[in-house]
């Protein structure tokens, strides 16, 4: 394995938080986040591999969501939240004030928590992406991209005959696959998945899953998961966080199998968390 | 997409053109200078707009022609373009529009200077002005010769002025368009710069809400300033006696007039207090009833219908008192033998007191309810029966609410203005007797203003310094208020 | 609890306290629901005395009269040019035919009481005919004409026989000739058309509220487009975009206390600002809409503000998600989902409006004015003012008509109301 030399090794973290050079897709390096007086974020550095699912995983207020949003620059819509350290895509930071965050977020796409579908209807959910970063065009177009995205997402065969009906009248497993379409209907590099089925229950969770499973063959995925049952099903890498701090990371199934920290050990033994 | 678009332009140009058009017939029609001029300035409008549609039009094909990747949608662009035509030719006209008529005048004025003067119209520099440009506009009354040639060259300069604003404005848009012409580029941040126009104008939009209130402390303080130019400050906040009414002749009785406005105050007072204690009871009571012993429908019901009362035009109010309540209450005055008169105090400050007890109920109601469970739960646990709870835990925890709406009501009564102008006198006298007719700021301040008026005449600036106080008597209420309602809010949130 | 009375572990004492204090209980609550029905009282009164005043000024009475179009009244010099048409002697002939119905009415006194039955108006309606069609002259035509005033009261029941005769304005004679009249059906009382198709007028079976209505609507309209953008803008600025410091906390404090200013000092305002500043034309809609359009701005805003701050969060993220800017996450989501709300307060604020009136007659608005606008640059009157100034006025016959024009006013305001709450309740969406 080849390190970049320029890496210094991130204290505290243990495990393999660096991918290849080439395998990176995101790189953060000694990212550190602050809610006003509050330090969120202590000093992470951690590689995303493309094309393949990393979960983050630990306890509830670890930061793990607050690190992912960190990714598509979600974090900077709240007014208090000050970010430091540099997070590359493909090589080019994207907090550089010259990158249009906008661009970004077309390229880093985020699926959350909650399924929030526009309330409007199925087509004009999907097609809302590429219609203002004028992907499509034309009308047959647009129409295209739309059915695509819905059946990479697996929701086509079950929506197809309407799609012009509100996208708030979906179940609510069928809203989050909705709002996965959204999301690649941009075609993003990144998926950001911020505990996609903490609201699903468990037969809709299932299709994420399997959903998840097809996609990371065309996107590279960052999923925030409570579960670690699901980290475990989903994902090749895991990156466990607690207090704010990455304390090991790994391929998932020497972190679940042997773990090198003992905090790791202790949430996934069930012993807090 | 593309041709779609182009006939919707040449629609919206087609609609442009017929307006134009029309203006121009009505212009020519109606013949009168003045008009003529303000359509000019709409069909100039109407030319920035034609262009700024075309710029748009154009900036919007350009864009969608495009191979390279490009920052933004074409629509945004063609609005980038359409902005930086529009915009700097508005900017010459509204500047024109601010500045030519006293520029136009001073020059027409210089060269009235120039000529010899009779002796009477050099005495009235100011009334010059007006006559000179109602002689411009066609219908000035004095046939002075240097008088109609200074209106003459008055009107020449501002028809030269126009053509030469209009020529500026049209070349302004046309340079903007170049620019955005040029800057028209795939890489061009055109969604940002429109993103960014449209967060300056609504500052612009949030400013207005302190430029108004800035607007109305400098009126109000300036022309006030110039009152106490005429009747000293002691004189208008101690004096005792109120008679605006100035002689227009010198010789003429009661030619100063008085401007102590005491009686004013104590009759804003008065009718106000009698506004309260009506109010504060029913309200109170009211608000009692509804939080804490009406069924959730009842409350539902009744307090839409209670604040109806405060939906109800004042001048519908003022029309009650004046009309069935003053007439009512001088019979049965005179039935039990009291004197009350047909405009009484009474009348007024009863009916103001039914309109705001809606401001009293309803936000006491609000407090109420936001009193936590726990509290009368608490209370009621030990015992207490529930108008013990009401009266020991509730209302206290309510308080600051109550006060905070009091406060609130009592300023709407101070400021209150159709239901005494049509029912209150105008007799400024000192009295706490409320069955004689007494006056109020706000009947002082229309009375006043009604009618034609000189503007600097003590009396109409009079109703300046009164609107001051009023404004500032409102504002401390207000503030306070807030400031209480605010302080519970926090507590409980 | 009911049980207390047999209960012997509660002594005397308590149970003595315990009963005043139920028959406090009782009061309390008493004293609560007769302030509910004292305040609904007053509502009630309010409408019904209202209903009372003025359901009369609905109908009219008119009588028909049969006039005889002589030419050589009209028209002597025969040059049916509409000069000569319009200036010649119809009350002549008007009171021609009325008196040739009473014959043997011949002295100048009797004669002057007779006519005074007409309104003034009836010469007006045969010039109308006349103009309308000249051909008719020579011919005779019949014409249906109001009564005037105090007649019309009379013959509506508002003025009692009994009242000794030098105290009403109608008299003993006049009455007996309106009886006869209405016995022959001369006279009719139908729907009152004068009152929704007339300007103001002296002459209160003559005066109507329509130039006041189209006024109200001609400011209303420059309110609602003054305000509704600026008011919009504002609250999203506000809401979506300010950062919190001290400028955006003044606005805040600002917009508060705006809206509790007494809409008098607005008056004020728009008179130093508007008029005599920048010269604006008074009387005209343009000035008084701009002078509401800032009473009303504080209310647009917290509303819109409140609709604004209910579209959830996630509304957001979900547009921020796929990459569309702030902006555009606040044009294409949150605004369309706030629209309901920002109607409803807009619709209210409007009402509001529409009642005003005390900045009105500050800035001048009070003109009496009998023709109907057309512009809004045209002086006009709104309907509280015409409300204020018939009121005021001395003739009888107006207090009817002004309690009829409250009733139009109540209703539009009833009207808009309802809409906002229809508005509310189709839109009202839970999250």
């Amino acid at each position: 394995m080849t390190y970049r030399a320029s890496n210094d090794p991130p204290h505290g973290t243990v495990g393999a938080p660096r991918v290849e050079a080439a395998r990176a897709k995101l790189t953060a390096c000694n990212v550190d986040v602050f809610y006003g007086e509050k330090h969120a974020i202590k000093d992470v550095s951690l590689d995303i591999g493309r094309n393949e699912v990393t979960a983050l995983i630990g306890p509830s207020g670890c930061g793990k969501s607050t690190f992912m949003r960190c990714l598509n620059r979600m974090n900077d819509i709240i007014d208090i939240c000050r970010v430091t350290g540099t997070i590359t895509l493909d090589g080019e930071d994207i907090y550089d004030p010259k990158i249009d965050v906008v661009h970004l977020r077309a390229r880093v796409g985020m699926v959350f928590q909650k399924p929030n579908p526009f309330p409007k209807s199925i087509f004009e959910n999907v097609a809302y992406g590429p219609r203002i970063h004028g992907l499509a065009s034309g009308k047959a177009g647009l129409e295209e991209i739309v059915l695509t995205s819905l059946k990479r997402a697996g929701l086509l065969e079950e929506v197809k005959d309407r799609l012009h009906a509100p996208g708030t009248s979906l179940s609510g497993g069928q809203q989050q696959r909705l709002c996965i379409a959204r999301a690649i209907a941009v075609s993003p590099q990144v998926i950001l998945m911020d505990e996609p089925c903490s609201a699903l229950d468990p037969i809709a969770t299932a299709r994420i899953e399997e959903l998840i499973d097809e996609l990371q063959h065309n996107f590279t995925i960052v999923i925030v998961t409570h579960s670690m049952q699901q980290a475990a099903r989903v994902s090749q890498r895991t990156a466990f966080f607690h207090l704010g701090e990455l304390i090991e990371c790994g391929m998932t199934e020497q972190i679940f199998t042997n773990p090198l920290h003992r905090l790791t050990q202790g949430y996934l033994t069930g012993r807090f968390g | 997409m593309g041709t779609l678009f182009c006939d919707r332009v040449r629609a919206i140009a087609g609609v442009v053109f017929q307006v134009v058009l029309g203006i121009v017939k009505d212009a020519v029609r109606q013949g009168s200078t003045r008009l003529f001029m303000r359509m000019h300035v709409l069909m100039l409008i109407a030319v920035l707009v034609l262009v700024s549609v075309f710029a748009f039009g154009i900036g919007h094909s350009r864009a969608e022609a495009m191979t390279c990747p490009r920052h933004s949608l074409p629509q945004y662009h063609g609005q980038c373009a359409a902005l930086a035509t529009f915009l700097p030719g508005l900017v010459v006209v509204a500047l024109w529009g601010a500045l030519e008529s006293p520029f136009a005048l001073i020059l027409a004025l210089d060269r009235l200077a120039e000529t010899p003067l009779s002796p009477l119209a050099a005495a009235e520099g100011h009334f010059l002005t007006a006559e000179i440009q109602a002689l411009a506009a066609g219908h000035g009354s004095r046939k002075d010769p240097a008088l109609m040639m200074a209106a003459q060259h008055y009107a020449e300069l501002r028809q030269t002025g126009f053509v030469l604003m209009a020529v500026l404005a049209v070349g302004a848009s046309l340079g903007g368009w170049a620019l955005a012409w040029r800057r028209l580029t795939p890489a061009c941040r055109a969604r940002n710069s429109i993103e960014h126009a449209l967060k300056i104008f609504m500052i612009l939009c949030a400013t207005l809400a302190v430029l108004t209130t800035v607007g109305i402390v400098v009126s109000l303080v300036f022309e006030s300033w110039r009152f106490f130019n005429h009747v000293s400050l002691m004189d208008f906040l101690f004096g005792l006696e109120w008679s605006p009414q100035m002689a227009i002749r010198a010789d003429q009785v009661g030619a100063s007039g008085a401007f102590g406005a005491v009686p004013l105050f104590a009759g804003t007072l008065l009718i106000a207090g009698i506004a309260m204690m009506v109010a504060v009871p029913v309200g109170l009571f009211t608000a009692i009833y509804t939080a804490e012993y009406a069924a959730p429908r009842f409350r539902a019901l009744v307090k839409p219908l209670l604040e109806i009362l405060a939906g109800i035009p004042t001048v519908v109010y003022g029309f009650f008192a004046a009309l069935t309540v003053a007439p009512f209450l001088r019979d049965t005055g005179a039935a039990l033998g009291v004197a009350i008169s047909s405009e009484s105090a009474l009348a007024a400050g009863g009916v103001m007191g039914i309109m705001i007890i809606p401001f009293v109920s309803s936000l006491a109601d609000d407090v109420m309810i936001a009193v936590p469970k726990a509290l009368r739960e608490g209370s009621l646990g030990l015992g207490a029966t529930r108008s013990e709870t009401i009266r020991h835990v509730v209302l206290p925890a309510a308080l600051p609410g109550i006060v905070g709406g009091i406060l609130l009501a009592a300023s709407r009564a101070i400021g209150e203005t159709m239901i005494v102008v049509m029912a209150a006198g105008l007799s400024a006298k000192l009295t706490a007797n409320p069955f004689t007719a007494v006056t109020t700021v706000t009947v002082q301040i229309v009375t006043l203003l009604v009618g034609d008026q000189e503007f600097d005449s003590p009396k109409t600036l009079a109703a300046f310094a009164l609107g001051l106080v009023l404004f500032v008597a409102t504002l401390f209420l207000n503030v306070i208020a807030l400031q209480v309602v605010r302080r519970y809010r926090q507590q409980y949130d | 609890m009911t049980d207390t009375k047999t209960s012997s572990l509660v002594p005397s004492a308590v149970y003595d306290r315990l009963r005043r204090r139920r028959a406090a209980e009782r009061r309390f609550r008493f004293y609560g629901l007769a302030a509910v029905g004292l305040a609904l009282m007053m509502l009630v009164f309010l409408f019904v005395s209202i209903v009372r005043q003025g359901y009369s000024a609905f109908t009219e009475h008119v009588i028909t009269l049969t006039v005889a179009l002589d030419p050589a009244v009209i028209d002597p010099e025969g040059r049916r040019n509409s000069q000569s048409l319009s200036s010649a002697d119809y009350q002549r002939l008007v009171r021609e035919s009325l008196a040739a119905l009473f014959p043997d009415v011949t002295e100048r006194a009797e004669r002057r009481l007779l006519f005074g039955l007409l309104s003034s108006g009836a010469s007006h309606r045969l010039r109308d005919v006349v103009m309308r069609e000249p051909a008719r002259i020579g011919t005779t035509v019949v014409i249906e004409t109001p009564l005037d005033d105090d007649a019309d009261r009379f013959l509506k029941g508002l003025v009692s026989p009994d009242v000794p005769e030098s105290e009403r304005r109608i008299k003993d004679r006049q009455i007996v000739w309106l009886k006869a009249l209405h016995a022959g059906g001369g006279i009719h009382n139908r729907f009152n058309t004068t009152l929704f198709t007339a300007g103001d007028s002296r002459e209160p079976e003559l005066a109507g509220i329509l130039g006041a209505v189209v006024g109200s609507f001609y400011l209303m309209l420059t309110t609602v487009v003054l305000s509704f953008p600026i008011g919009v803008a504002a609250a999203v600025y506000l809401e979506e975009f300010a950062p919190r410091n001290r400028f955006t906390d003044l606005i805040e404090v600002n917009i508060n206390n705006l809206a509790a200013v007494p809409s008098v000092v607005f008056g004020l305002l728009g008179l130093a600002i508007f008029l005599d500043f920048f010269g604006l034309p008074r009387s005209a809609s343009l000035v008084g809409g701009l002078v509401l359009s800032l009473i009303i701005l504080p209310t647009i805003i917290i509303a819109a503000r409140a609709a604004l701050k209910a579209v959830p969060p996630s509304i957001r993220e979900a547009a921020l998600g796929v990459g569309a800017s702030k902006m555009q996450s606040i044009l294409h989501h949150v605004l369309p989902l706030a629209v309901p709300g920002i109607m409803t307060g807009t619709i209210i604020g409007m009402a509001h409006a529409l009642g005003e009136s005390a900045p009105l007659l500050v800035i001048g608005m009070v003109a009496f004015i009998v023709d109907v606008p057309v512009t809004p640059l045209d002086p006009t009157t709104v309907l509280p003012v015409q409300i204020y100034l018939w009121a005021d006025s001395a003739e009888r016959a107006f207090v009817e008509r002004t309690a009829a024009a409250i009733m139009v006013l109540l209703i539009f305001l009833i009207a808009m109301n309802a809409l906002a709450v229809i508005i509310r309740k189709k839109f009202e969406r839970q999250w």
